[in-house]
């Protein structure tokens, strides 16, 4: 087989006669080519994506005062960072939300800071012998920091699943506005140009692979975490000098009803050293698949739709039941395609030559749930299995005599074959009665009925009701027969217990 | 379009429009309070003119909206996260993956403008 070295591509980077693609060109190459001609002709494929990337942040050493002082807390434009790291060492995670502005957070700081802004530092200290200053504030910029690092926990997802919603109201998530009952699908990603997507095996992507990162040279310093690889879910654990990014690629981001994140654009050379590789780096958006997953059942595993190729999502429309949905994404291609460019210009022009890794990244491993030690109650735990019902031609007289007898305020509505279809309350039982409304349960009852099942967990059931603005949720099983209650009351109880 | 009147809270002042030239408008947003309303209309562009003459003669104030949405080209990424929430398709990707904005489909609702995660859209109100 083929085989280049990363050192012979360099010696034609520095010559100038490197042959360098996008992924996105790779793609098409491929399909006109054989491997074999890839190893001979290709020297480097660039690959680049612009997404949020919740897990960033930097480091930052801001210099000593005169008097000195241990910071214990400091805040950047009133965003706390944690600065338990000696005396003036502090590190800025990108989803920190500001003390007085909600909408502006450790992104924002970040991207304020490479666009030369100056900042607000405010630092306190109990103060020590040494240390002996308790209150610090004053304003820095870029140039005025020692070191400036960016170092990202998790980043360049090789694929991400697409959020969809199942439920009545609208979701806010990091994936964005979920519309209710599958009102529209987001997906994060750049496919086809996505750097894991195009090494999935990483062959060539490993600690110490130089990188394009927020407009600057940075480093892959190892796998991210969370790094999944049996399951197709590998991540990147990137670095890189903040005084030479651009906020072009680093943006602070606001998910509405959600909180803050960064964009950060990334983009990963593949060095074309044999067959293999050139294959991976052929990938296509409709070789590369993901899930659908219902966001609007917030548990860890959310329950998956159905899967889904990027060629798919990209089109702007896929196809859920039937139903003709939407699609958006959140990563933006179009930056993405830029990056892989700007990349492919830094190496053609000898401004960029490729390392070959210290180490390679874990080709195998998956990644585990938190360990819990108490654990969490659900709805059967809570809920009342005694519950009045009454059918819908049953007149409204009928259902006060019932409520009144009973003593309680929701009154679940059934058809003829004894499923759920309505409820009515006391209130909405007592506005009829005024109105000297003799008509059927069915004409003032409520038809969207908001309700639970035996196995939730009771955190959920309990934001239904904050969320939906009502005080129960008739609990039904798999054939919408109820079995039984659960009240804010009931809730309440549990919660504070514990 | 969108338009925008203002008009004596009492009189049935959409309703004469609508009756006398036949044009279906649709009432966006309304604001009213003890003495004036302020309302926000959407209406056919070829109709737009004749719809405002009209309001005009009934004694209504009428402004014509015409970038009911503005998007702030520095702040987006053309992300696309704007696209799938819109109710009027007004958000679409160019063939170079760009987002483009038909701003006379839009009807103010704000979605996008919550859902931009970069803050590059704005409803005009005036």
């Amino acid at each position: 087989m083929a085989a280049k070295t990363v050192s012979e591509i360099n010696e034609k980077i520095k010559d100038g006669s490197a042959l360098v693609l996008t992924a996105e060109e790779m793609t098409d190459y491929m399909r006109e080519h054989s491997a074999e001609q890839a190893v001979r002709e290709v020297d480097v494929v660039t690959t680049g994506t612009f997404g949020a990337m919740c897990s960033s942040g930097v480091f930052l050493n801001f210099g000593h005062p005169d008097p000195p002082i241990r910071m214990q807390r400091v805040y950047l434009n009133d965003v706390e960072a944690y600065t338990s790291l000696a005396a003036v060492d502090a590190y800025l995670g990108a989803t920190q939300v500001s003390e007085s502005d909600e909408s502006y957070g450790g992104g924002h700081v970040i991207e304020d800071l490479i666009a030369g802004r100056e900042i607000d530092l405010h630092a306190e200290s109990s103060g020590t012998d040494c240390y002996p200053r308790r209150m610090l504030d004053t304003r820095v910029a870029i140039d005025d920091l020692n070191q400036a690092v960016m170092l990202n926990p998790r980043n360049a997802y090789q694929r991400y699943a697409a959020a969809t919603n199942s439920a009545r109201r609208v979701f806010y998530t990091y994936m964005g506005t979920l519309l209710p009952e599958f009102g529209n699908v987001t997906y994060s990603g750049s496919g086809v140009l996505s750097p894991i997507s195009n090494d999935p095996n990483f062959r060539t992507i490993g600690i110490g692979t130089r990188i394009f990162i927020g407009g600057g040279q940075g480093y892959v310093i190892g796998n991210g975490t969370q790094h999944d690889p049996d399951n197709g879910f590998g991540t990147l654990m990137t670095c890189g000098n903040l005084k030479n990014m651009s906020a072009r690629y680093v943006r602070g981001a606001l998910f509405h009803k959600y909180g803050i994140s960064m964009y950060v654009g990334i983009g990963v050379p593949i060095p074309i050293l044999n067959e293999d590789i050139a294959i991976a780096a052929g990938v296509s958006d409709a070789e590369i698949t993901t899930e659908i997953l219902d966001y609007g059942v917030p548990r860890r595993t959310h329950p998956v739709v159905r899967e889904v190729t990027y060629e798919e999502l990209r089109s702007g429309i896929v196809d859920i039941d039937g139903k003709e949905v939407r699609t958006s994404p959140l990563s933006s291609f179009y930056l993405a395609r830029e990056i892989a460019n700007e990349l492919k210009r830094w190496i053609v022009d000898g401004e960029f030559v490729l390392s070959a890794p210290a180490e390679r990244l874990p080709v195998r491993g998956t990644t585990k749930p938190m360990r819990e030690v108490r654990e969490q109650l659900l709805v059967q735990d809570a809920m009342s299995e005694c519950v009045r019902t009454i059918h819908s031609h049953a007149g409204i007289k009928q259902a006060a005599e019932l409520i009144i007898k009973g003593n309680f305020n929701h009154l679940p509505v059934l058809s003829e074959d004894g499923t759920l279809i309505g409820i009515v309350t006391s209130w909405d039982v007592s506005k009829a009665v005024a109105r000297g409304d003799g008509s059927t349960v069915k004409n003032v009852m409520t038809k969207n009925v908001i309700t639970s099942t035996p196995d939730e967990f009771i955190e959920i059931a309990a934001r239904k009701m904050e969320k939906h603005k009502i005080s129960a949720l008739p609990v039904i099983d798999s054939n919408r027969k109820v079995i039984g209650m659960v009240t804010s009351g009931d809730l309440n109880k549990l919660l504070v217990r514990r | 379009m969108m338009i925008r009147i203002s008009a004596a809270v009492q009189d049935p002042v959409i309703a004469r429009v609508i009756l006398a030239t036949g044009v279906a408008i649709n009432v966006d947003r309304a604001n009213i309070d003890a003495t004036s309303g302020e309302i926000v209309l959407e209406v056919p562009a070829d109709a737009c003119a004749r719809v405002a003459r009209a309001f005009e003669q009934e004694g209504a104030s009428v402004s014509v909206l015409e970038h009911p949405i503005i998007r702030d080209e520095d702040e987006c990424v053309h992300c696309g996260a704007c696209i799938s929430v819109c109710p009027a398709q007004v958000f679409i990707f160019e063939d170079d993956w760009r987002v483009a904005m038909d701003e006379s489909k839009c009807i103010q609702c704000g979605t996008c403008v919550t859902a931009c995660p970069h803050g590059a859209l704005r409803v005009m109100r005036e």
